[in-house]
């Protein structure tokens, strides 16, 4: 038997969560404060666990390593939220938003899990609206929304291009207020190191004051796992400088199975690499395909005099231009979901058709001439003009467009040096989010009693492939309205454990860990930086366990970061000293996990003999060249265990993926 | 061509792409930690590509002093898109430097000439003290957020539909644009008096346009303002210079909003 215990319940689909969460045990109010929960982590995810945990009376202790929790990497989430809310009146339910998940996951994701998020994300929207999150409104005063990949219906909710901002700022809030309250303890500038077990429990982390460089020993009844994706392995992603894997690492180290490393998303909108001091790259939100159509010229010829600067794109006619996603998939146009998306951008720039100035031609316009018309002739005629002129019809159409995504705009021209709404953008494929993570089951419990994985981290919503505007609706909905039921059945266990002490021989063997780990670095002497390591890492990663992936690069990529991490360990130099803020040494202590994480992904993605989603193994394609899935064989979630240094020697182990509510089918977005 | 030869020839390339260099000449505070003098050093930095961002300049300094052996410039930073609120940097004399509407992390080096020195300092005052170099520590901002800047509904989901209470588009529109604060401070280190008056306006603001936040309005913008008072912060002579260097182009309009709320505030506490 499997050592994986989904503990999906019984049920009809749509019954199974509330009849569930009736039966879970609870602990009387008295109790509570006699239990310490840390959070590990203040994005979404921790936020709002934090906050309704502190709201339940439990102490909470939460972390996070940058100097205030309003920073968590979501706050950089761009085009909005879904919700099965159907406000739009354009035949949207909870089923389906479950439906589309799934089949956006490419079937790679629980039936359960999925239909509880699309349960409960008309209760996130509620929420937010009664913490004063600033949503867009529509003219009645109403909420509204928008079309993201993936979907036929309008389901997302925004705020301009900066949702993420306005959802995370709704959840500090409320994490704020408990703070103030004293329910909650924050440790900003602090990391988690790792994890302490005592009789196979979690029951404690080693957290590092990033400013004084003291290692802490913390305990706790329960530890929640917030910590984010872990895009940055390639380096180059569209993930904040800091983000990284290392929380979720060393749990997976002390016994977490980590579920499907090799699922990563590379987004189709992002501005293309500038130059080789480039740090990070920066998404263009996919809501701007609402409004911008992508296409490269029909012609060769075009694309080379473009790229030779003689042509400029508003110079190609229309009927010289290639729509290739409305030409490939009519039924769903430029709102393939991601994976089409930036597989069909790779296509056209691999046939030569790519438009940016350099041998690789990485890049495709995204237009929207076509939508400033449209809205500016709407616009005039809504205010009684109607014979507009061209002129103030497109003033009046570039004012709609300013009024939806002016900061993306903004932030593109800032970045590029040109100016959007009068020439193209020029974007191209990115990583950009991670759908494998610490494996859990229902109740997003790890394998490690006691110790649960939300956001992000965790590997369980998204299957192969995550739709546009549902990792800020799983993060909320995991930190919100999931862990406050599951981490409180748990903990009715606990109530009479009284206090954890952190003088025991368990603390001892963690803190030794991270002291032998940042004493190494320190004193090793090497001759090159952490980033030159980063960068050799990201090299390898994107370009063989990247958008296409083949069994001969899967296998150079093992043999490389096994030579990679070697040489990391022996060369590298780390200056300055572990008692002081030093950020080369938690740069060190980060790239240390992602090579061994990105030595695992290539394993995971050599040992999935097919293609689904984002995960494109080159072998398995149709003639067309979409993904072949093999659903006979490769219908599970791949969860390794870590046994020691050696990432070769991890073991899998399959949770078989049942589907009973949806019929599993090939995925067609024509 | 396959996408293995693309990455390595992309970068390999677009060191010839890149539009420009300029060499460059950095005086920046260099401190030890919070109880150490601090002092300006002098650092020449060449090829620097004016497609860079100013953070980016800066790594590319941290590297060649890692490869000196010298220690690194500290400086915060995470999301690299203006949004995080986590850079800061005084360049020239100016919060986030001479470009309009960027933060740090977005501002580019085509804004700077060759040749050029550019003096880069901490954000200075009294609430945010230097922690190392040019990092220093403004949780100070997330305890006048504790006393206040929150609406008081627990989070278990089970308020009333969110569509229940329609608001007008323009106050929601108004609401957001005082919450696209960052929370960077550059208006406290751009003001004379260290005041952290616009901050704490937009937060005030956000809520007094929407009806979610009337309810607790006065205890809201009394609670926020004693604490930033107790934080050190300066008062508000109305120079403006706050709002000249927000990133985010907060308006001044939110500060007057603000003692508006006080004064309502404080005749109805009486
Ligand atoms: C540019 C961009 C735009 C996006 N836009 C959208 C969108 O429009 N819609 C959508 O649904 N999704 C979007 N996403 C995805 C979404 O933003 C993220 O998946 C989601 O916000 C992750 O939230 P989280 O709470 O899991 O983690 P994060 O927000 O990444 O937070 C991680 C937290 O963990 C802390 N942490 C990490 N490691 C440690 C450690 N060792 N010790 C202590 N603390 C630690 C960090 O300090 C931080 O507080 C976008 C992503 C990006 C990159
Ligand atoms: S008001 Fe402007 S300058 Fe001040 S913290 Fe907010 S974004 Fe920064
Ligand atoms: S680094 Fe996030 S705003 Fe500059």
């Amino acid at each position: 038997m499997s050592i994986l215990d989904s503990k999906i319940p019984e049920g009809h689909i749509s019954q199974k969560w509330t009849d569930y969460k009736d039966h879970l045990k609870l602990v009387a109010p008295n109790n509570r404060p006699k239990i310490d929960v840390i959070v590990v982590g203040t994005g979404l995810a921790g936020s709002s666990a934090a906050a309704s945990l502190g709201e339940m009376g439990y102490n909470v202790k939460a972390f996070c390593f940058q100097d205030s929790p309003r920073r968590a990497h979501s706050i950089a989430a761009q085009g909005g939220i879904n919700a099965a809310k159907n406000y739009q009146n354009d035949g949207d339910s909870v089923f389906r938003l479950f439906y589309d998940t799934i089949k956006g996951g490419d079937y790679r994701a629980r039936e359960a899990n999925v239909h509880r998020l699309a349960e409960v994300s008309g209760n996130i929207i509620d929420q937010c609206v009664a913490q004063g999150v600033p949503f867009a409104r529509e003219y009645g005063g109403l909420l509204d929304n928008r079309s993201f990949g993936g979907t036929q219906v309008q389901r997302t909710f925004y705020a301009a291009g900066q949702t993420g901002q306005q959802l995370l700022l709704g959840a500090y809030s409320a994490l704020s207020r408990q703070i103030g309250l004293g329910r909650v303890k924050m440790y900003n500038r602090h990391e988690m190191l790792d994890i302490v077990k005592v009789d196979g429990k979690a029951r404690g982390i080693i957290a590092r004051n990033l400013v004084t460089g003291e290692i802490e020993r913390h305990s706790a009844h329960a530890v929640i796992i917030a910590s984010g994706g872990y895009g940055n392995v390639y380096f180059l992603s569209t993930n904040a400088m800091g983000s990284n894997v290392t929380a979720a690492w060393k749990i997976h180290k002390q016994g977490a199975l980590f579920a499907n490393p090799c699922y990563v998303q590379i987004h189709p909108t992002c501005i293309p690499v500038h130059g080789t001091n480039q740090s990070k790259l920066t998404l263009m939100s996919e809501s701007l395909r609402n409004s911008g159509r992508i296409w490269v010229p029909k012609k060769k010829e075009d694309a080379e005099a473009i790229r030779a600067g003689k042509l400029k794109p508003t110079q190609i006619a229309e009927e010289d231009r290639d729509y290739y996603l409305e030409r490939r998939y009519p039924a769903f146009g430029n709102l393939v979901p991601r994976d089409v998306a930036s597989r069909a951008a790779k296509e056209r720039c691999d046939a030569g058709y790519g438009i940016e100035a350099n041998d690789t031609n990485e890049g495709v316009y995204l237009d929207f001439s076509s939508e400033i018309k449209s809205k500016g002739k709407q616009a005039a005629y809504a205010a009684g003009n109607h014979n507009a002129s061209e002129e103030e019809i497109i003033a009046l159409g570039k004012k709609w467009v300013e009024s939806k995504y002016g900061n993306l705009f903004q932030m593109y021209e800032k970045i590029t040096d040109e100016n959007p709404y009068e020439t193209p953008m020029k974007i191209y494929p990115a990583v950009h989010y991670t759908m494998g993570g610490v494996w859990v089951d229902y109740n997003l419990q790890s394998t490690i009693p006691g110790c649960f994985v939300a956001g992000e981290a965790n590997f369980s919503d998204h299957g192969a492939n995550r739709l546009g505007a549902s990792a800020l609706m799983q993060g909320l909905a995991d930190g919100y309205f999931v862990l406050p039921y599951t981490v409180s059945d748990y903990l009715a266990n606990e109530i009479r454990t009284g206090a954890i002490p952190t003088n025991t021989a368990e603390f001892d063997a963690a803190e030794q860990r991270v002291k032998d780990q940042i004493n190494k670095f320190l004193n090793n002497n090497g001759t090159k930086s952490v980033d030159f390591f980063h960068k050799k890492l990201g090299l390898i990663m994107w370009n063989k366990v990247g958008m296409g992936r083949n069994e001969q690069g899967l296998k150079e990529a093992i043999e490389e970061i096994g030579a990679l991490k070697a040489e990391f360990h022996n060369n590298v130099f780390v200056p300055g000293s572990a008692d002081e803020l030093n950020p080369e040494l938690e740069k060190a202590i980060r790239v240390a996990d992602f090579i061994e994480l990105g030595h695992l992904m290539a394993i995971d993605a050599l040992q999935r003999k097919e293609s689904c989603g984002g995960h494109f193994r080159e072998e398995y394609q149709d003639a067309e060249g979409e993904t072949l899935r093999d659903d006979e064989n490769f219908k599970f979630a791949g969860a390794w265990e870590y046994k020691g240094d050696d990432i070769n020697q991890e073991v899998l182990h399959k949770e078989e993926l049942k589907y009973e509510f949806i019929k599993i089918a090939a995925r067609n977005y024509k | 061509m396959g996408l293995t030869n693309a990455y390595c020839l992309m970068t390999k390339n677009l060191k010839k792409m890149a539009s420009k260099t300029i060499n460059i000449n950095l005086k920046i505070w260099r401190q030890k930690n919070a109880n150490s003098k601090g002092s300006m050093e002098t650092y020449k930095l060449d090829n620097v590509s004016t497609d860079s961002s100013f953070l980016e300049m800066l790594d590319q300094l941290n590297e060649q002093l890692i490869n000196e052996r010298q220690e690194p410039i500290a400086f915060d930073h995470d999301c690299r898109e203006g949004i995080c609120g986590m850079c800061s940097l005084f360049i020239n004399g100016e919060a986030h430097g001479p470009d309009r509407a960027v933060t740090t992390c977005q501002l580019h080096m085509r804004k700077f000439k060759d040749g050029e020195t550019i003096f880069v300092e901490p954000f200075r005052a009294k609430a945010f003290p230097v922690i190392k170099d040019l990092v220093v520590d403004r949780s100070s901002f997330d305890r006048i957020q504790q006393a206040g800047g929150f609406v008081s509904v627990n989070t278990s989901g089970r308020t009333m539909d969110a569509n229940a209470i329609p608001i007008p588009k323009h106050d929601a529109d108004k609401a957001f644009e005082a919450a696209a604060c960052i929370g960077c401070g550059a208006c406290v280190a751009s003001c004379v008096n260290a005041s952290a008056m616009l901050f704490v306006a937009a937060k005030v603001s956000q809520y007094a346009l929407l009806p979610q936040g009337k309810v607790e309005a006065r205890d809201r913008v009394l609670n926020m303002v004693r604490t930033m008072d107790e934080e050190g912060f300066g008062n508000c002579t109305n120079t403006g210079a706050c709002a000249v260097e927000c990133p985010k182009e907060i308006s001044l309009e939110n500060i007057a909003r603000m003692n508006r709320e006080y004064l309502k505030g404080m005749l109805s506490a009486e």
